[in-house]
């Protein structure tokens, strides 16, 4: 899994137009020494023509618990797919194996928060069974 | 909230041929099943045939048939031809639009709009259809009184 951050760090500069190298070291640290039972980075690999496998898409999340007054549930933070390797399922295979971890472990509800922008992958969430939940995000420009 | 009947009759009628694209549904088959008049049905599925999200087959037999992209059209594109749905409207006239308090409930009404256009934005036709099935397939679960 070290071996795949590298194409992780790659492809999420490529989706957001961010690098965030440092972040994406941290958490997976982070995942390795704490909680690692509740905590889950995955990635979807594809096998080239020479037998080389690189990550294409990836989903992480954690479960959580008291936060915002909620109860244990598992949280989404990230879910990404390389453009070039969508409209394959690798979105669906990548939700469905962190909803089957989350739910191995007896997580009942699992939540993840987007963009009001991102009509892409808020038709994504919707589409794998994803509703509006009972939290509204609330925010105030502090300068 | 409230959509106008022209939209709503639009919306079942897409879900209802969108169904099963291989099937054309006349104007009043969908009307029965919808308790809906065939007039003003028939006005709607003109305007959803000039969009592309329909089609209408002539002759003996005749109906309407779904030539949409169930996976990417939304509620929103599909409202969106009868109203002008979740849109900031602005320069309206309002009374009171210009004063303070008018400016703070402008701010909170363009909130819901925004929320609205999302959610509308976010669902497509296909996701509406799974919705159905799973209603369907368990139709006493729900909100207990």
């Amino acid at each position: 899994m070290e071996a795949d951050l590298d194409e992780v760090i790659a492809l999420d500069e490529r989706v957001t137009t961010v690098r965030k190298a440092e972040y994406w070291q941290d958490l997976y640290t982070s995942y390795q020494t704490r909680r690692s039972g509740e905590r889950f980075f995955f990635v979807a690999e594809e096998t080239n023509d020479r037998g080389e496998k690189h990550v294409r898409g990836f989903v992480i999340g954690e479960v959580r618990a008291w936060e915002f007054g909620s109860t244990r549930c598992g949280w989404v933070f990230a879910i990404s797919v390389d453009p070039d390797a969508r409209l394959a399922g690798a979105g669906e295979q990548l939700l469905h194996a962190i909803s089957n971890a989350f739910r191995d472990i007896g997580v009942e509800t699992m939540r993840t928060m987007i963009s009001r922008d991102n009509h892409l992958l808020m038709s994504f969430f919707r589409g794998e069974g994803m509703m509006a939940g009972p939290y509204v995000q609330l925010e105030k420009d502090l300068i | 909230m409230k959509l106008q009947i022209a939209s709503l009759l639009a919306v079942y009628s897409v879900l209802e041929l969108a169904r099963d694209p291989d099937r054309q549904l006349s104007a009043a088959e969908i009307g029965t099943t919808f308790g809906m008049s065939t007039h003003h049905l028939a006005k709607v599925l003109h305007t959803l045939g000039r969009a592309g999200m329909v089609r209408s087959a002539r002759g003996a037999g005749g109906g309407y048939q779904f030539t949409g992209n169930a996976k990417r059209l939304t509620l929103l594109d599909v409202i969106r031809l009868f109203e002008p749905i979740g849109e900031h409207e602005s320069g309206r006239e309002d009374r009171g639009a210009d004063t303070d308090a008018g400016r703070a409930l402008t701010r909170i009404f363009n909130e819901i709009d925004d929320n609205t256009l999302a959610t509308l934005n976010s669902v497509t036709l296909s996701t509406m259809l799974k919705i159905m099935q799973k209603s369907a397939a368990a139709p006493n679960t729900g909100t207990e009184p």
